[in-house]
């Protein structure tokens, strides 16, 4: 079955960006170009943080919007990445309401969960995980169920 | 070092012709890695002999390390500049977010120099740096609003830095500090000043890309050994927990707690202000530096009511540590948190050190209480131990400086005390105020042999808390060869910028591993002599600025109260000092 990062309970999230440098070591090099998480201030440290990741949609927006069927549905909700075919036009990055579509501007592509897990496994106040996706169909359900607090709409990024 | 590492890049600002420019450094990189290393160079390239602290001539070094981006807990941005306080060496460290945001923008250093015609803030954005008017926001009440408006106004949100000064930096308050990020600070010896002098108000920094490695294998591998380390080891779990506020009842226990301007280092009502108790009644929150995982910054949360209208309410977060519950609370002989919160708040709100703060308001209180001063200095407010509103005030006075004796606070308790007495029990070191340790002769050796005169130079509390506990006797060549030793160590780690409480996670071999997978080929020996050099080149900066090892004032109050080890032997000091002034 699809699997998503669920984000359990960004009330514990420290900022410390544990996860974001994760995702953007899996291809072994340093720096945060590609890092698919994105964590932030909820408008000043002293409110606390909002994690950003991609939710999986089983319906995905961004894809609907690709101009070059460059991002086609991940069957079981989500979207998949051709670099090849991707033009950069951020179209993508305008149509996700969660803003979770982050730019890898080295590369002038979209950066996109690829819902692996590797950053939940260098979170370390379990504020991560990655989960099953429960099949829409099967349920009856054809929008995510509501979200955890940590994804918000697509604010100041 | 890799080649296609922007380490190299250092970013000179010109405050004056509101220009920049980016130069290629790689050779300096190669041989001083970064941090505190290249900074003592770049300040003896950019400082004049003499230079006015306050003046155009003085820069701002900002320099981060090859480690920064890419390993957990270097976090730490390493700032040096003349001091204003003491006339000497500044040097201070922030973390928050700005190391990984001055690498993520792609340099190795920035350098300012100059003074603006108006005031500015300074955004650097990757390859971009705009300077933008700041006038609006010069004169401010808080420096929490500067900051808001400066985090809405620039792009970045998650990477960037926000670095500015409050009121005291604007007016010039030696001690007036920087802070990064609402809760971090370059604290100590007056950056905020030199800010201000150059009506320089903040900088925003931010920037996104790659780092290159030597070998991704070894690379991942050594991550997850040092994450694993930096998560598991009970030292850092501590931090994490209860913070460095979990030093409070230990240190008062043996003693070693500075209580009411040092008359006693034993605090009875410690028990109120310690780690444990903060940790159950009024902690909010916890939070990291960049790319740490140890999250050791603990927010305390603040509520309080409107005095005249009912059912209003306002609740701020107050960082607390060990150094600003000793300065604002056991050094000041109170123990109401809530007001022991609204004081520190206060000196956020101001940008005020609250180390250099609380020390010169205990100072002004024995002060009082000896009649060296009276109200009538004091602008009529009554300071006495514990007395908050008073203190709050007085707080508020020393930036607004509506007289002579307020102007002499904003110059800190050793200068006030040059002008009105007291000397005696005036707690600075080197010019600069006390931390919160009264362990032996080693903390207070290690206070006036520091290049920046900190406990964090070589953590001399930990070579008397290690004799007191094994019942050993120091010495004060043993003394001297191990500040130095140590103090030397950590020349390395604050060039690689690492968090010192870090310290115990990256060991030399550790060290040389790092450095081999960003391409730095340096062995055992290499590091040695680099630590070496690096802290005499201070040592050697300091001597060329009027520094006198054998003149070090020596407070009379520490021979007087107590500690751990015993009273403390003027002779035993001045002997150590010697020592270390010969071999450093
Ligand atoms: S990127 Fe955004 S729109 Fe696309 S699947 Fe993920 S959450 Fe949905
Ligand atoms: S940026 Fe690429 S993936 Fe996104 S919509 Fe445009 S072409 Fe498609
Ligand atoms: S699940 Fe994988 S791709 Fe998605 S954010 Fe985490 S590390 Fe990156
Ligand atoms: S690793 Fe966890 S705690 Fe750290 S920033 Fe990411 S989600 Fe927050």
């Amino acid at each position: 079955m699809a699997k998503r990062l669920a984000i359990l309970d960004a009330d514990r999230c420290v900022g410390c960006q544990s996860c974001m440098f994760a995702c953007a070591r899996r291809p072994g090099v340093g720096g945060l170009s590609a890092s698919s998480i994105w964590v932030r201030s909820a408008g000043g440290i002293r409110k606390g943080y909002v994690v950003v990741v991609c939710r999986a949609c089983p319906d995905p927006p961004c894809s609907r919007v690709c101009p070059t069927d460059a991002l086609p549905m991940r069957p079981g909700g989500g979207v998949r990445l051709k670099p090849d075919l991707c033009i950069g036009c951020h179209n993508c990055a305008e149509a996700c309401p969660f803003g979770a579509v982050m730019w890898d501007h080295e590369q002038n592509k979209p950066e996109i969960c690829v819902y692996c897990g590797y950053c939940a496994s260098y979170c370390p106040y379990d504020v991560l995980a990655l989960e099953e996706i429960d099949d829409p169909l099967a349920t009856g359900f054809t929008t995510p169920t509501p979200s955890p607090e940590g994804n918000v709409p697509h604010a100041e990024k | 070092m890799l080649k296609n590492d922007p380490l190299s890049r250092v970013l000179t600002i010109d405050l004056t012709r509101r220009r920049f420019s980016v130069d290629e450094r790689p050779e300096l990189f190669e041989t001083a890695l970064g941090g505190a290393g290249v900074a003592i160079r770049l300040l003896e390239e950019e400082c004049k002999p003499g230079t006015d602290p306050l003046g155009p001539g003085n820069p701002i070094v900002l320099a981060v390390g090859p480690l920064v981006g890419l390993y957990p807990i270097a976090s730490k941005t390493v700032a040096m500049f003349k001091s204003p306080h003491t006339g000497n060496l500044g040097e201070s460290h922030a973390g928050g977010r700005s190391a990984v945001a001055i690498r993520m923008a792609g340099y190795g250093a920035i350098v300012i120099r100059g003074v603006s015609t108006s005031p500015v803030y300074v955004a650097i954005e990757g390859g971009h740096v705009y300077f933008r008017d700041a006038s609006a926001l010069w004169g401010l009440h808080s420096a929490y609003t500067a900051g808001t408006i400066m985090r809405q106004r620039e792009s970045g949100a998650g990477v960037r830095s926000i670095m500015r000064i409050g009121r005291a930096g604007e007016r010039g308050v030696s001690y007036a500090s920087v802070i990064t990020e609402t809760y971090r600070h370059f604290g100590r010896l007056g950056l905020g000043a030199v800010f201000g002098s150059k009506l320089l108000k903040g900088v925003t920094i931010s920037g996104q890309r790659s780092l290159p490695v030597a070998d991704r294998r070894a690379y991942r591998t050594l991550y997850d050994a040092l994450y694993k380390s930096a998560t598991e080891s009970p030292v850092m779990k501590k931090y994490h927990e209860l913070g460095t506020a979990v030093n409070v009842l230990p240190l008062n226990a043996m003693g070693a707690l500075p209580t009411r301007n040092l008359q006693s280092g034993h605090f009875e009502e410690a028990e109120a202000i310690s780690g444990e108790r903060l940790a159950s009644e009024y902690l909010g929150r916890r939070v990291a530096c960049a790319h740490c995982p140890v999250a050791c910054v603990h927010l305390g949360t603040l509520r309080l009511a409107y005095p005249k209208e009912p059912y209003f309410y306002k609740t701020s977060m107050v960082g607390y540590d060990h150094e600003p519950i000793f300065a604002m609370g056991s050094l000041l002989g109170g123990s109401d948190v809530s007001s022991m919160f609204q004081l520190l708040d206060e000196a956020e709100v101001q940008g005020l050190d609250v180390m250099s703060a609380g020390v010169t308001l205990a100072w002004a209180t024995e002060a009082l209480q000896r009649g060296l001063i009276s109200v009538r200095e004091t602008d009529g407010l009554e300071l006495a131990w514990g007395n908050y509103p008073a203190y709050i005030a007085a707080t508020q006075r020393i930036v607004s400086q509506p007289n002579d004796f307020y102007r002499a606070l904003a110059r800190g308790a050793d200068y006030a005390a040059s002008v009105y007495g007291g000397a005696d029990y005036a707690l600075t070191f080197g010019k600069n105020e006390m931390p919160g340790y009264h362990t032996g002769p080693g903390c207070h050796l290690g206070y006036l042999t520091g290049a920046r005169h900190s406990h964090l130079d070589s953590a001399g509390y930990s070579l008397d808390q290690r004799a007191a506990a094994k019942g050993e006797t120091l010495t004060p060549d043993g003394v001297a060869n191990d500040l130095l030793e140590e103090e030397r160590w950590r020349q390395v780690l604050t060039s690689l910028v690492i968090c010192l409480f870090a310290r115990g996670v990256y060991t030399p071999d550790i060290v040389l591993k790092a450095l081999a997978t960003v391409g730095f080929d340096w062995t055992a020996d290499d590091l040695t002599r680099f630590a070496a050099d690096t802290l005499h080149r201070k040592q050697a900066f300091k001597l060329r600025e009027g520094f006198d090892p054998s003149a070090l004032r020596i407070p009379k109050r520490i021979l007087e109260t107590p500690t751990p080890t015993g009273m403390i032997d003027e002779g035993f000091i001045r002997r150590a000092i010697e020592t270390y002034a010969q071999q450093v």
